[in-house]
């Protein structure tokens, strides 16, 4: 199983992402765990600049605006 | 690159690139119409023309589609063009530099790195935490808003290119400044306890995999959403426009917002605070109130106030800046506008 989660304080975008995650795990039948990480000190640990940020299994792989879904797609089926 | 892997199909760019360049010949054919189109649009209405209504409702059946077709333009450019930078390159550039170069490029970054609102307190945060100086971040925040390319492209088309370079220069001039003297007041300390204790992680994002098509589609996403955000501020201001187009005295507003109306400079900056539109909105009205006798100067600082000082965007700050952090931020920037007002109003005398 694997461990997303969407960095953001909770605007559209970040929204739009969750979204984005629980399709492409949809898509790709791998099992995902999506959780959405709102509280500032928490994201700025992630060190990223921009939100949306995307973390796959503790790992930070996108941040900033919607990633592409074909990235989406390789990050968590891969 | 692993990238391969998962996405074995590459889009061909040509599809992209020649909707691209239809979509812009579209865009010259409505553009070049729109002026008999208008004009044909008033003349079916029972007004006469050069009534005060008629050049209300002129003023109006044209300046909505023209406003509205360019700043499609301008937004899906811009998208294109942020499509090159990131808040975290922008940052990697900005880390460790010191106050002076690190203010200027923060400035003139602070045009074309992608920024929402909403972004601002992970960017400050992130900024901060990766050693980006305070004064050099606050250049950022600063410019962002304030020298955008909504506002720059506005105002280059409906007022010319010198009122569009004298707001660039002088934009970029207040955020520097004031960002240089945030940085020598080294205000670190009244930040929020939680900030300065944070410790952020090395980032190291995988390499993406951006292609023409993409960044196309990013500029088409720009258009989507901030034309879908914006548009009914622009018909706001554009209506509040014609009606100061059409109405206001000429002797009344020249006496209000002219030359020789010393206060209207800090008054402008202060009825600015408080509101918050964007420049989409506001610039139309500018254009307005230029055409009846008010002094540039006053204008542009009423424009840098509603675009740099937002009452949400501090609220939003207040998270990470203690409360007299925020006054100083405030009182810095409102300075910096208001001597802009004056320096503008002597220049171009």
């Amino acid at each position: 199983m694997k461990d997303v989660k969407v960095l953001g304080p909770g605007c559209k975008r970040c929204d739009a992402a969750v979204q984005m995650v629980k399709d492409a795990a949809a898509a790709s039948g791998v099992e995902v765990s999506v959780s959405k990480v709102t509280d500032y000190a928490e994201i700025a640990g992630y060190g990223i600049a921009a939100t949306p940020g995307i973390v796959v299994d503790g790992k930070v792989v996108h941040a900033g605006g919607l990633p592409k879904a074909e990235d989406l797609a390789r990050w968590i089926g891969g | 690159m692993s990238a391969a892997t998962g996405s074995p199909r590459v889009a061909a760019p040509w599809p992209w690139l020649a909707g691209s360049a239809a979509g812009l010949l579209l865009w010259g054919l409505l553009y070049s119409q729109l002026q008999p189109f208008s004009g044909w649009l008033v003349s079916l209405l029972p007004i006469e023309r050069h009534s005060h209504l008629g050049e209300a409702i002129a003023f109006f059946l044209y300046d909505v589609p023209k406003v509205l077709l360019l700043l499609t333009l301008v937004v899906f450019a811009m998208g294109v063009v942020r499509s090159f930078f990131s808040a975290e390159r922008t940052r990697a550039l900005l880390a460790g530099r010191r106050g002076g170069v690190g203010n200027v490029m923060a400035a003139m970054l602070g045009i074309v790195t992608p920024f929402c609102s909403c972004s601002a307190v992970p960017l400050f945060i992130g900024f901060v935490s990766a050693g980006v100086p305070l004064g050099v971040t606050f250049s950022f925040l600063i410019a962002a808003p304030m020298v955008n390319e909504v506002a720059l492209g506005l105002l280059f088309v409906l007022l010319g290119w010198q009122v569009a370079l004298t707001y660039l220069a002088f934009g970029l001039g207040v955020a520097i400044l004031a960002g240089l003297v945030i940085g020598r007041l080294h205000l670190e300390g009244w930040l929020e306890p939680w900030v300065l204790k944070i410790q952020a992680a090395q980032l190291d994002l995988p390499p993406n995999s951006i292609t023409w098509p993409d960044r196309i589609r990013a500029g088409l996403e720009a258009v989507r959403e901030i034309v879908g955000r914006v548009w009914i501020w622009i018909i706001a201001g554009i209506a509040a426009g014609a009606l100061i187009h059409g109405y206001a005295p000429e002797e009344l507003l020249a006496g209000i917002m002219g030359r020789d109306a010393w206060w209207s400079v800090p008054a402008a900056v202060l009825i600015g605070i408080p509101m918050y539109s964007n420049a989409a909105g506001i610039i139309p009205v500018v254009e307005a109130l230029l055409g009846k006798g008010a002094a540039l100067g006053t204008v542009l600082a009423f424009m840098m106030s509603v675009t740099a000082l937002s009452l949400p965007e501090t609220i939003i700050l207040r998270k990470v800046l203690s409360a007299k952090l925020i006054a100083v931020f405030i009182a810095v920037v409102g300075l910096g506008i208001l001597a802009v007002g004056f320096l503008f109003n002597l220049l171009f005398a």
